[in-house]
This record gives C-alpha cells, sequence and structure tokens, in this order.
C-alpha cells in the first residue's frame, strides 16, 4: 500500500535572538490511505510545527532546512505557492487547538465555512454554498444551523466552535486531515465528543488523519497508528496496539509506566523525572540520555544519536539499546 | 547568531543596544551640538539677537550676517541659537515637571491605594479627557502668552501619561518578593517607593518623558508661531517663523524662515530617534531568560 | 445598551459643564479691558470713565462673574452664544459660517491621511525589516516630527511660488466660485494636514496588522487555502483597522489644533483662523463660543470612538 503522506527527514530551525532552535530534526512519518496516525509527545517535542511544515505554514523565523514533504506523489515543500494553495482546505484540511483564536473573530462563523468552499469550487453559487455549509453544520453537530449561521465565533460555546472548524476542515471532503491537539482547549466534557466527531467523520469520508495530541488515551481510543516525538525527533513509531504492548523505546515506556491496561490509559502524559533538553544546545548523543534509566552513562548513548532501527515489521525504535527490558 | 554568554545587567544590555541603534545615537549626537550651541548662544552668536538695525534690514546671508538679517535688521543666526535655548528650555522644563508630578501621583497611587488611588486615577481621566487645545489656546489668551505659562500649562496637561504608566508599575511590583519583604522588615512606603519603586519604574518614565519632550517642543513652536507662546522680542524658533505668512517673504528671503524651521524640524526628528531607541532598548519583553 | 448610552450622555454632560465654567471663568479673569480693544482711542479719551462704563453695561461686563455665567449657561444651551464684541454679530453666526470650511479641510486632510497610514502601515507590516519598512518608519517619524505650519510654509514655497502648481491662499479666486478651483486650494493646506497625521497613524496600522498577522485565524485562512492578497484583506486589515476607529477620533482634537496652524498659513477661512484673530483681539465671547465648540467635538468624538468600535466591533456590546 502506498503512503498518503510521507514526511522525511524533515527538520526545521527558528532563527531567535539567542540562536538557532532545531525544533523538528530528521522526523520520517508515514501514513496510509484512510488510516489515523497519532502523534504523541511533550510541549516543544516539535508535533505541531512538523504538522504545520505539511502545510507550509511555518512561519519566519522558523523555516524548513532539509527534508521533503511527499503527499500523492508530489513534494509539498517543492511545490509553487499557488499550487500549494490548491491542496491546502481542499486535499488536506487542518483543525487547530484553541478554535476561539483560529476563527476570525469578526467574520461570521458561516462565512468562514462558507469561504472554505468557494475557495477551491468558485462556480459554485451562492444559494449552494450556503445549503452546504447549513449541511455541514449539521453534520457536525451544530444545533439550528440556520440560526448559527451569521453568528459570530464569540457567540458559540467552545465545543460548537470546534464543531464549527471541523464543519470547515471538512468542507471540502479532504483526503487527509491533520488536527494539531483540537481537544486541549475545550472543557473535559466535551472533549470525547469532540475526538467522537473527528473519528467518525474520518471514518465515513475515508480520509485520513493526523491527530496531535499529548493525550496517550486519545491515541488508544482513535489511532491506528502511533509516532512519539521527543525533542524533534520520532523515537518510536507503529502499529498502535505493537507499541503499547511492547513500547521499545525507553522514553515511550516512561510514558505508559503506571498504565497496566491499555483500556485504562486515559489522560494526560505522567511526568518523568527531568526536563527535555534545551534546543539551542542539544546533546550530541541520545536526545533523552539524562532523563533515561537505561543509559545510566553508558558512552554510545552519550556520543552517537541513535537512528529509527526496524524492531518488528514496521515498529522503528530510535534506541541503542531497545532490546534491553528496564 | 550567538549565544549570549556573558551575563550582562540590564542596563548595560539597555546600554548596548542602544548604541547599536545607529538614528539613536545620530540623534544624540545632533542634540548634543544643537544644546551647545543653545547654551554658548552668547559666545558664538557673534552678534545681539535682539538690537534692530533698520540700516540692514532683511540683508541675505553674508560674511557679516551667517544667516542674514530680519525685518528688523537683527542678525537671525543670533536670533536662532538663542531662540534655541528658550525652544529647548520650554520643552525640557515642561516635560521634567510633567513627568515628575505624574510619576509622583502615580507611584502614590499605586503604593496607597484605595481613595488615593480613585482619586488621582479619576483625576488622570479628566484631565485626559480634557480638549488641551481648549486650555492652552484659552489660557494663552487669557494670562498672556508667555514661556513660563507655557511650561505650566504643558505639566498641567501632561502628568497623566507618566502617572498611569507608573502606576501600573507599582502595582506589580508592590506584590514583588522583594518589595513585600522591604515591607516586612518595616520600611514605610513612602521608604519604599523611593528606594525600590522609583529606580525600578526608570527606564519607563525616561521613555515617555524623552517622547513627550519632542511633542512638547513641537507644540511650544506652533503656539508661538501663532502668537500665543513665547512673544517677540524674545525669539523662539515658532516665532521667528510668525513673519513669513507673507508671500514676498517666503519666495525672496528663504533664511528668514528656512533655519528656524529646519531646527525645530532636525531637534524633534532627533529627540523622538532617541526618545524610539530607548523604548527598544530598555524594552525587557525583547530579552529572554 | 440604551442605560449605556445614557450613562454617557450623562457623564459627558457633567464633563462638558466642568470645561464651560473653566472656560468661561478663565476668559473672564482675562487681564485686557475689551472696551480699550474696541473703541476707538480718540472717543475714548474724549467719551472719559462714564462712556467706558456705559459701554461696559452694554457688553455685560460689570456684572458679578457668576451672574453672568448663569445668564450665558442658559443662553448657550438655548443656542445663544453672545455677540462679538468685534463685530457685534451673533457669535453663532460668526462660527457657524466659518464651520463649513473647516469641516472640509479637516475630512479632506483625514482622508489623505487615512489612505496614506493604511496603505504605508501595510507595506511596512507585510515588508517587516526591510528596507521598506525601515523607510516607512524614519517617514512616519519625519511626518511626526515636522511642524505642520512650517511644512506649510515650505509647500507653498514649493508648490505655489517655484512650481506654481496650487494657489498659495485662501478658499477661492475672486470671481471663480467652481469646485475645481476650491479643489486647487484645498489640496495644498489639506496635504499638508494630512499628512501631520498619517504619521501616528501610520505606526498604529503597522503594529496593529502585524499583530493580527501573528494571529491564528490568519494561519486558519491560509489552510484553508486562502491567497495572501485574501488574507491580508479580508482578514488580517479588517480586525487591524477596527482599533484604529477609536484612534482616529481621539486624533480629531488633535486634527483641529493643526488645521489652527495650517489654516493661518494657508489664510484658509476657517475657525482656527477666526479663534487666532478673536484672541489677539480679545474677542471673549468668540474665544469662548470656539472653546465650547471644541469641548463638545471632544466629547462627541469620544463617544463615537466608542460607538462605532461596537458597531465595527461584533465582540463588544453595549452593556
Amino acid at each position: 500500500m502506498t503512503p498518503l503522506l510521507t514526511v522525511d527527514d524533515l527538520a526545521v530551525e527558528f532563527r531567535t535572538r539567542d540562536g538557532v532552535v532545531r525544533a523538528v530534526d530528521g522526523v520520517s512519518l508515514e501514513v496510509g490511505p484512510g488510516e489515523i496516525l497519532g502523534v504523541v509527545g511533550e510541549s516543544g517535542s516539535g508535533k505541531s510545527v512538523t504538522a504545520m511544515s505539511v502545510l507550509g505554514l511555518v512561519r519566519p523565523p522558523g523555516r524548513v532546512v532539509r527534508g521533503s514533504v511527499r503527499f500523492d506523489g508530489e513534494d509539498l515543500l517543492a511545490l509553487p505557492a499557488r499550487r500549494l494553495r490548491r491542496i491546502r482546505g481542499r486535499r488536506i484540511a487542518m483543525i487547530f487547538q484553541d478554535p476561539m483564536t483560529a476563527l476570525n473573530p469578526v467574520v461570521p462563523v458561516g462565512a468562514q465555512i462558507a469561504e472554505a468552499i468557494r475557495l477551491h469550487q468558485p462556480r459554485l453559487g451562492r444559494a449552494a454554498v450556503r445549503a452546504r455549509v447549513l449541511e455541514l453544520l449539521a453534520s457536525v453537530g451544530v444545533a439550528d444551523p440556520a440560526a448559527r449561521y451569521g453568528r459570530h465565533p464569540h457567540e458559540y460555546s467552545g465545543g460548537m466552535r470546534q464543531r464549527a472548524m471541523i464543519a470547515m476542515a471538512l468542507a471540502n471532503e479532504p483526503d487527509l486531515l491533520i488536527a494539531d491537539e483540537p481537544t486541549t482547549a475545550l472543557d473535559v466534557t466535551v472533549q470525547s465528543q469532540v475526538l467522537g466527531l473527528i473519528d467518525t467523520a474520518t471514518r465515513e469520508a475515508g480520509a485520513a488523519a493526523v491527530l496531535i495530541t499529548h493525550d496517550l488515551g486519545v491515541i488508544a481510543e482513535l489511532a491506528d497508528r502511533v509516532a512519539v516525538m521527543y525533542a524533534g525527533r520520532v523515537v518510536e513509531h507503529g502499529d498502535v496496539h505493537q507499541v503499547f504492548a511492547t513500547p521499545s523505546h525507553p522514553y515511550t515506556r516512561g510514558l505508559l509506566a503506571g498504565r497496566p491496561r491499555l483500556e485504562q490509559a486515559t489522560g494526560g502524559l505522567v511526568p518523568i523525572p527531568g526536563s527535555p533538553p534545551d534546543l539551542l544546545a542539544p546533546p550530541p548523543g541520545c536526545a533523552f540520555e539524562p532523563r533515561c534509566a537505561l543509559a545510566a552513562g553508558r558512552a554510545a548513548c552519550r556520543a552517537d544519536r541513535p537512528e529509527p532501527v526496524a524492531v518488528a515489521a514496521g515498529h522503528l525504535s530510535a534506541c541503542h539499546f531497545h532490546e534491553e527490558p528496564v | 547568531m550567538t549565544t549570549t554568554v556573558t551575563p550582562a545587567s540590564p542596563r548595560s544590555l539597555a546600554a548596548r543596544r542602544f548604541r547599536r541603534n545607529r538614528m539613536a545615537l545620530a540623534g544624540a549626537v545632533f542634540l548634543t551640538a544643537v544644546g551647545v550651541l543653545a547654551l554658548a548662544a552668547p559666545l558664538v552668536a557673534g552678534h545681539d539677537p535682539n538690537t534692530v538695525d533698520l540700516a540692514a534690514f532683511r540683508e541675505p546671508p553674508s560674511a557679516a550676517h551667517l544667516l542674514g538679517t530680519d525685518s528688523s535688521g537683527r542678525d537671525v543666526f543670533a536670533r536662532l541659537v538663542h531662540a534655541g535655548r528658550v525652544s529647548l528650555l520650554v520643552g525640557l522644563l515642561s516635560s521634567l515637571a510633567a513627568v515628575a508630578f505624574g510619576t509622583l501621583l502615580g507611584a502614590l497611587a499605586g503604593m496607597l491605594g484605595g481613595p488615593v488611588d480613585a482619586v488621582v486615577m479619576r483625576a488622570a481621566d479628566v484631565v485626559l479627557s480634557f480638549p488641551s487645545l481648549v486650555v492652552i489656546v484659552v489660557l494663552a489668551g487669557v494670562l498672556g502668552p508667555g514661556a513660563a505659562m507655557l511650561v505650566l500649562v504643558f505639566a498641567a496637561c501632561n502628568w497623566p501619561t507618566a502617572c498611569r504608566v507608573v502606576r501600573g508599575l507599582t502595582l506589580s511590583l508592590r506584590e514583588r518578593e522583594y518589595v513585600q519583604a522591604a515591607r516586612a522588615f518595616g520600611a514605610g512606603r513612602l521608604t519604599v517607593i523611593g528606594r525600590h519603586v522609583l529606580p525600578a519604574v526608570l527606564p519607563q518614565v525616561a521613555v515617555a518623558g524623552t517622547l513627550l519632550v519632542a511633542q512638547l517642543i513641537l507644540l511650544e513652536a506652533v503656539l508661538s508661531f501663532l502668537g500665543l507662546g513665547v512673544r517677540p522680542p524674545r525669539a523662539s524658533w515658532g516665532n521667528m517663523l510668525t513673519d513669513a505668512q507673507n508671500l514676498t517673504l517666503i519666495q525672496t528671503m528663504p533664511w528668514l524662515w528656512l533655519p528656524p524651521g529646519l531646527a525645530i524640524a532636525l531637534t524633534v526628528l532627533a529627540v523622538n530617534f532617541v526618545g524610539d531607541g530607548l523604548r527598544d532598548a530598555v524594552d525587557l519583553k525583547g530579552v529572554r531568560g | 445598551m440604551l442605560a449605556y448610552l445614557v450613562r454617557r450622555l450623562l457623564t459627558n454632560a457633567a464633563v462638558f459643564l466642568l470645561i464651560s465654567a473653566g472656560v468661561f471663568l478663565l476668559v473672564r479673569a482675562a487681564p485686557g479691558d475689551p472696551v480699550r480693544m474696541m473703541v476707538d482711542p480718540e472717543r475714548l479719551a474724549s467719551g472719559g470713565p462714564a462712556f467706558v462704563a456705559a459701554k461696559r453695561a452694554e457688553l455685560g461686563l460689570d456684572r458679578p462673574v457668576l451672574v453672568t455665567y448663569g445668564i450665558w449657561l442658559r443662553d448657550v444651551l438655548g443656542g445663544d452664544l453672545g455677540h462679538s464684541f468685534v463685530s457685534r454679530r451673533p457669535v453663532a453666526e460668526v462660527l457657524g459660517e466659518r464651520m463649513g470650511p473647516t469641516v472640509l479641510l479637516m475630512g479632506t486632510a483625514l482622508a489623505i491621511g487615512l489612505v496614506l497610514a493604511v496603505a504605508a502601515g501595510t507595506l511596512a507590516a507585510i515588508r517587516r525589516n526591510t528596507a521598506v519598512d525601515h523607510a516607512t518608519t524614519v517617514a512616519g517619524l519625519g511626518a511626526i516630527s515636522v511642524p505642520s505650519f512650517f511644512l506649510g510654509i515650505a509647500a507653498i514655497y514649493l508648490f505655489s511660488l517655484r512650481l506654481g502648481w496650487a494657489p498659495s491662499s485662501g478658499m477661492s479666486t475672486p470671481g471663480d466660485g467652481g469646485a475645481a478651483d476650491l479643489l486647487a486650494h484645498l489640496v495644498l493646506p489639506a496635504a499638508v494636514l494630512g499628512l501631520s497625521i498619517a504619521g501616528p497613524f501610520t505606526r498604529y496600522v503597522r503594529a496593529g496588522l502585524l499583530a493580527e498577522l501573528d494571529a491564528d485565524y490568519v494561519r486558519t485562512a491560509e489552510a484553508k487555502g486562502a491567497g495572501p492578497g485574501r488574507v491580508l484583506m479580508r482578514h488580517a486589515l479588517r480586525n487591524a483597522l477596527i482599533p484604529l476607529i477609536t484612534v482616529v477620533m481621539i486624533s480629531v482634537p488633535q486634527l483641529l489644533a493643526g488645521a489652527v496652524a495650517v489654516e493661518q498659513v494657508f489664510a484658509w477661512p476657517g475657525m482656527g483662523q477666526l479663534a487666532v484673530s478673536s484672541i489677539g483681539q480679545l474677542d471673549h465671547p468668540v474665544v469662548i463660543g470656539f472653546a465650547m465648540f471644541v469641548a463638545v467635538l471632544v466629547l462627541v468624538c469620544n463617544l463615537a470612538a466608542d460607538l462605532l468600535y461596537a458597531v465595527a466591533d461584533p465582540r463588544i456590546s453595549l452593556s
């Protein structure tokens, strides 16, 4: 099966006053058609920046310095702006973390969804666009869409706003949906509803999805495969059941610690002692080495950066000592 | 891009950033030159600024009169450097008074809170919503124009800006640990204001004050030009242009209006450059860690 | 909404009373004697003190200040601002005929200033940290720093006297009342006044737009496939210009202050020119009338700033 999206050796730098921050450093990912890939990691691990890079939305001072993003046979990073814009919102759509700030505060919600349709279907008539927006709003569970069409974002509740964002993302029936922490800014009570909506919407449409989160429970519930990120790199990547059952990177193991059964894995990440490395001056070896129980000061961990290796079919781990139990 | 290694105090960091700002540095150099010329006016002028010489009436620039003479035969260069004293002094004194008054009230309001705060802030609101044009036009018309009146009016109309800045800073400082600690050790509120609040708010106040100087030099020039500010025969840059409301004079005697006009524009521009440079230099939001 | 409006109007009325009383007291405390300004010195000398006293009574200058203020306030509220000492015509009439030219000048200047500022501020923001941005910043500072009366004199020198492109003073050429003639007279003063307000406006537009271009919803628009032009015009600029409404409204009194100087330079027959000459002639009723006009203008502009902001920004509800 050819993957729909292949991110290969992606590196993104931010030039700041204090120096160059390598936010993403050699990330490789794959998403098959109709598949949901969960990307999990602490904040600052580079998961959002990776997602932004796919659609060329990284802003200065950020800059993609290496790698490729292949989508359906095309390298998105090499595409001229005009052609990339035809993919944005039509074939790849995005849902952002905070629907309050991600929606334009002075434009009615209906008009913002309509804009997404008109940008890619310019010949569709006014009435047809409106009908489609109402249909979309209804399908994501916004009650009384006709009355809410002309309302502004601040007149929606948090959950409703995110539903509207999802409607906007689905407007052109994309092949790939990228959801960047879609429930972080929401009340706990509406989180599962919104996640369920993303799940059913993608599966019904046969769309693939990249679901970025720091919540392992979300991954366990929705994702087919998972990529674990740490300090700008993917440290483990594979089938979600396989990774949860036999985690092959000490960081993943740390995350899963205290979760005896997969079904109970809910809530945020369990803290691991220590803190992520300073990305201004990353260590030469394994970025996780200072916090790793397995490394225990071994020279290989300090000096050589581990590359991902297959520990099983389709299961990669970037650890020198992945065979060793903790 | 280099990573910062040497630890630097905020003040020396600010000084370094200011020096990197070429516009601000050029402004500072220009202002120094203008200041020196104004201070040394009697020495460099070569003529008395107020001596009327009807024999030398509206003469073009020459070796005897560097910038020519005006409609009363007075030496334009001598008037220009003496006017600089008046214009700079009015701008500096009134800004200083406004900022000092505003800082004091702001620190008291922030430190004492309660009714003092309420009264001061309400007064600031009223002064801010008060059309200062009315105050100045009416006062100038009523009390009679003059440099001292300008300083008073400018100070009375412009203290709220500094007051608000300082009050805000004081409120946040009041909660800081070192201030709390000082209070716990029995330091009185006025001591705390003097020892902790004033030094901490100084950078922001300096920025506000500098930008105010630019505004007020400009305002003094306009009012004096209209005959509502510094009155002849005492020269100010603004009233040197009052004569230039005559087309023949504008066309044939540019030495009468160009030098004072440029003096105002360049001085205000230089003060603005310095103010902007100071603002960028003390903007601690841009510093990480 | 209604309660808010009423509260604002009441507050404004209180400020208005405060201002009017202050203005009135100050003007009445004036050291100059209007009678001496108005009457021919020979008649003053031959008429003697009795003549002066009669004249003072005629002008209402011999009554206690508070009484005069009370009478005056009642008259003002009834639309009567008194009579000019100099022309003896009603102040409202004298001011009224000067209002048109001033409004025309200020309105045109505001339009010029806004167009310039939005264009320059937008250019600077989207070309951030380039030579264009730095040049705009310096030009903006320059516009703030050059006094408008000097700019006006320089414009007269260059465009009227040297190049002959536009007339240097007045509002019309005698014998020609056409619109083209008016426009020719308007262009220089309006451009000078417009330039003087474009400086600060440009800074607001640039800073506001930079903040908006950084906002999440801009990224959403980009993710939808919107091009840079659409992102700028339909999304970022729309949000960035809302705060400008307040800035513009609050700047109107400053604009009027600028207009006073520009009217003087270009001999534009507006209220500013009238105010300056009235102060010189100790024509107190006209000075008071002008001051009251400015006070009302300031209050109206403050109220308009709030209302317009609420209209432009759906997030604000007036309550």
